[in-house]
């Protein structure tokens, strides 16, 4: 073996570097393609919040002036008296029984004149990009084609859309509603599955030993997370909205609201997205509880505390911000949930505030999803607005994670 | 590096005023160093010192850390490494190395040899360069009946021997190793030993190692490194010469100590 | 207990085992939380096990004309799930194109050539885009994707709703999850594999792709396995954007209804229970269920046999 034989190489370096150099260009390409993705994503989105509006009145909101007093200055008592001249008096009969006048606010009633007597219509919609890029053009097509209507740079999105409730006409319409059932149908969800993920989260990691049905349950859990979420629709059907009727439509508790005789209420939704976040929960609150060290655990049983005890006092705390955060990723994700609710029969049109779990809800999802199924241009606005509100609300969520996960991560 | 097989001159590696850097920390300070053609030359030293960060700069492994720099040259047959036109890959193709774990591919034996090979170009019989080069790494008669085993399953001493031949495949001239025996028990430290002293007929060898008894019967050259006592904790070279003489009758003090302390 | 001055030092202290009540109490809550999975699970496969066999115990429903007929027509009895399950497959297939290649040339990128400061960059970017809620996506496809294919193959060829609209848009979807698991799989490669190969003069491609990939192959086929199991569930976007009304159509840019689809539409409405459309949708659930179930089993076997080899 003293003379060592001659293995020829080729000398490919070159090419070698060259398709080192093409793959690292497809694989960047593939990165600015996904940047791309989401960069046309959240346009889309923006594109169709804000741009130009033509809208025509039926009565001019200007010529609705009392003594010169012009609509946005005039005190109630002028809006309510403008409001009678201009509907009939069984159509403010009506108004008057379904809520006094004298319990409305002035705004309430703003909004009723607006509603009921200048009655705004929108003839013709610009997306961003077309209003900033050519709005000569588009005053002109206005002029023409709409000469009586007006033209405004209009936000989809602002403080009236917040504010307002359901309307068939896009204009006045407002995530109100589907904001307050989001918050009503998560509230049960986070009442439901934080303390049950939780619990079972701390039986797995502290208390189950290694046998079979412990095994079974862990196995179970990780399959449960990728049950696509529809089946929990199904699920939540069958069983929430159907066999247990009774209680979720309040009746047994003698809850007994005839618009809500049925189990398609909050508390049916708030229940089925706690089935569907459940295993997430567990699952981030099983890691957290994992990144206690044991040596923790160790001085506490040294001192002889019993296991809740030491579960209680020390495992606990420390696993708090990481449970935190975890389980607000997971009710992030039961807040733009859609499909489960529309299986399980969320309203597809109510224009008053839920005020029980007994209510039937609509969420935002479930509105944006109405609105962007519609065929009529507005809508697709309205539904880019209420998303902006959903994006809005999970990004405020996903920043307090990030503050939890920030101001209490500690090193071991 | 057009011409990469001259056998001319004394030294394969002259490293000249060396200094390794991570962002701004300077690891090795200032090294000179020559590597004599198929000797052993090994590198000694305490802890955290700068052996591993000064071999890895001998084949500019470092590199692969972000934030690494160098200063100085290593010339390799004459040529600079460092110089702006050099290509590290062509570098480590040359220059091989073994590493203080073993690391066998997640392969089966043949692969983990062949694949260096492979990507180099090579067209020869492939079966005569597995089989010459686990002869040479002495594993052959071990595993050739076995060759489409993975890699993983052989034992540590094992793989280690394969990481060898696995350098040796793509025919390097100078094959560095980091502690290549660290990880290994006593008889599977022994086979390396003896596997070094019959690769340098072919090879050149640079070793790093903290076991002093290894270095002393393994090298024919020995460098003695420490760090310099300033502020900034700098590894530096501070004794280079014949094994023997470092052994028996050290110029610095601090080789003295060393040597002793650990050896006696 | 004794008090500290007499009972500590001077008796024996008591060691026998005590029954403690609130231990066993607390025990026995927690282990029923964990166990409430398993009800779930019993209970999705009893309801719709139960509704299922009601389907099928209804004179006008065969099981095979059920699993080969390729109409489904509820008005005139006829209930073939193919058109739903070709539906279904087109927007997967479509999507799996656009995710797999990208998600694999992201993950690369950002596991072994990105620098640390574009890595931070773009992670955050990526969990964004998981995070977006699948309506989004849907009105995404409807109002950006379909526009487009309709511009560039031509408004009489791409209807509009079709199933490459949604197929593209779940791509998107899916990118994000088949990218970071992919590049957990390629991170979790020991880092001593990769300075080998560099060891041996490889370039940085040769790398990544021989070296560090098919280490990684398993951690990455259960990525794609996730992903497919996560597009034949979603629901948002091909109810919005791919259309209504089963249609046994192999042409991409024509409407279909995939089976999630169908569920929506059918349950949109005020369904009544006991009537065979009510039941229809518990068996496509099933059907439904028993897939994805299958793949994310498969990809967890697949993970747990990818730890053995490194841990």
């Amino acid at each position: 073996m003293n003379r060592k034989p001659v293995f020829q190489f080729k000398d490919n370096l070159a090419s070698r570097n060259r398709s080192g150099l093409t793959w690292r260009l497809v694989f960047q390409a593939s990165t600015i393609v996904g940047i791309l993705a989401l960069t046309a994503l959240l346009f889309n989105i923006l594109n169709q919040t804000f741009g130009y509006t033509a809208y025509e009145a039926r009565v001019d909101p200007d010529s609705l002036a009392l003594n010169g007093v012009s609509l946005e200055e005039q005190t109630k008592a002028q809006l309510i008296q403008v409001l009678q001249t201009r509907i009939s008096s069984g159509a403010f009969n009506k108004l008057e029984k379904d809520k006094p006048f004298a319990e409305r606010s002035r705004q309430e009633v703003y909004d009723l004149i607006y509603d009921r007597v200048v009655k705004y219509k929108a003839v013709a919609i610009w997306p961003l990009w077309d209003s900033l890029m050519r709005p000569a053009e588009i005053k002109q097509t206005v002029a023409q084609d709409f000469p009586t209507a007006k033209l405004g740079f209009v936000s989809w999105i602002s403080a009236d859309f917040l504010r307002r409730q359901q309307s068939s006409d896009p204009v006045l319409a407002g995530v109100r509603t589907a904001l307050l059932g989001s918050l009503w149908t998560i509230a049960i969800t986070i009442l439901a599955a934080f303390p049950l993920g939780v619990g079972a989260a701390i039986y797995l990691e502290e208390y189950a030993s290694d046998n079979w049905l412990n095994r079974l349950i862990r196995t179970n859990i990780n399959n449960l997370a990728g049950v696509p979420s529809i089946i929990y629709g199904i699920l939540g059907l069958a069983i929430f909205v159907r066999t247990l009727e009774k209680v979720t439509s309040g009746a047994l508790f003698g809850f007994v609201d005839p618009t809500t005789a049925n189990g398609r209420t909050i508390l049916s939704a708030g229940l089925t997205l706690a089935l569907l976040v459940l295993p997430l929960i567990i699952i981030n609150a099983q890691e957290a509880i994992r990144a206690v060290p044991v040596s923790l655990r160790r001085a506490s049983y040294g001192l002889g505390a019993t296991k809740w005890q030491t579960v209680w006092a020390h495992v606990l705390p420390n696993a708090l911000p990481g449970i935190l955060t975890g389980a607000i990723l997971a009710i992030s994700r039961a807040i733009g949930e859609t499909a489960p609710l529309v299986v399980i029969g969320a309203s597809t049109y109510i224009t008053f505030d839920p005020n029980s779990p007994f209510s039937k809800f609509t969420t935002l999802p479930i509105q944006i999803y109405q609105w962007t199924s519609r065929p009529q241009d507005e809508f697709r606005f309205l539904a880019a607005a209420a998303i902006l509100v959903l994006l809005a609300l999970l990004l405020s969520l996903n920043a307090v994670a990030v503050l939890l996960r920030n101001r209490f991560s500690r090193r071991w | 590096m057009a011409q990469p097989v001259s056998s001319n001159g004394k030294y394969v590696l002259e490293v000249k005023n060396l200094s390794v850097f991570y962002g701004d920390f300077e690891a090795v300070t200032n090294v000179n160093l020559n590597i004599e053609r198929n000797k052993i030359t090994a590198i000694i030293g305490p802890s955290g010192c700068g052996k591993s960060t000064l071999l890895r700069a001998l084949n500019r492994m470092n590199e692969l850390v972000p934030g690494t720099g160098v200063s100085g040259e290593v010339l390799f047959n004459g040529q600079n490494l460092y110089a702006s036109h050099v290509d590290p890959v062509e570098v480590r193709y040359r220059i091989g190395m073994v590493f203080q774990k073993p690391n066998p591919f997640p392969k089966s034996i043949y692969e983990n040899i062949a694949w260096g090979a492979r990507i180099h170009g090579y067209k020869g019989n492939m079966d005569e360069l597995v089989e010459f080069s686990l002869r040479q790494a002495a594993l052959w008669e071990e595993v050739k009946d076995k060759l489409d085993q993975s890699g993983l399953a052989l034992s540590g001493g094992q793989q280690q021997r394969l990481c060898i031949a696995r350098a040796l495949a793509v025919q390097p001239q100078v094959i560095l190793m980091d502690e290549p025996a660290s990880s290994l028990d006593p008889l599977a430290t022994l086979k390396i030993e003896e596997l070094m002293h019959e690769l340098k007929k072919n090879y050149t060898i640079v070793i790093v190692t903290h076991n002093m008894q290894q270095a002393a019967r393994a090298s024919d050259y020995t460098a003695m490194m420490m760090l310099n006592g300033g502020e900034t904790r700098s590894g530096t070279m501070i004794e280079f010469n014949q094994t023997s003489i470092i052994f028996t009758r050290p110029k610095d003090k601090r080789t003295e100590g060393y040597v002793t302390g650990r050896f006696g | 207990m004794a008090t500290l001055n007499n009972g500590y030092r001077a008796s024996k202290p008591d060691l026998r085992r005590r029954p403690r009540l609130s231990e066993t109490i607390i025990q026995s809550l927690l282990f029923l939380a964990g166990f409430l999975s398993i009800f779930t699970t019993i209970g999705i496969v009893y309801e719709l096990g139960k509704e299922a066999l009601l389907f099928f115990q209804t004179p006008e429903v065969n099981l095979l004309a059920f699993l080969t007929s390729t109409q489904w027509q509820p008005h005139i009895n006829k209930f073939g799930i193919l058109p739903l399950v070709n539906a279904t497959l087109m927007t997967t297939a479509m999507a799996m194109l656009i995710a797999i290649p990208l998600g694999l040339g992201v993950a690369i990128y950002l596991s072994e050539y990105a620098s640390t400061r574009v890595r931070n960059l773009l992670k955050p970017i990526l969990e964004v885009l998981a995070g977006i809620p699948t309506i989004v996506y849907g009105y995404f496809a409807l109002t950006f994707m379909t526009p487009l294919l309709r511009s560039i193959f031509g408004r009489d060829v791409v209807e509009i709703y079709n199933t490459a609209s949604a197929g593209l848009v779940m791509g998107i979807l899916i990118l994000p999850l088949i990218t970071s698991m992919t590049e957990d799989a390629l991170n979790a490669v020991p880092h001593s594999l990769r300075a080998a190969a560099y060891g041996l003069g490889a370039t940085k491609l040769e790398v990544a792709v021989k070296i560090v990939l098919p280490a990684a192959i398993s951690g990455i086929a259960a990525a794609v396995i996730v992903g497919l199991s996560r597009a034949i569930g979603e629901t948002m976007i091909v109810a919005v954007a791919a259309g209504a009304g089963p249609n046994f159509t192999l042409n991409p840019f024509k409407g279909a209804e995939t089976m999630t689809g169908h569920i929506v539409r059918i349950s949109g409405g005020d369904l009544s229970y006991d009537s065979i459309d009510y039941n229809s949708i518990f068996a496509i659930g099933l059907l439904l269920f028993f897939i994805t179930l299958t793949l994310n089993i498969l990809s967890q076997q697949i993970v747990r046999r990818f730890r053995e080899v490194y841990e």
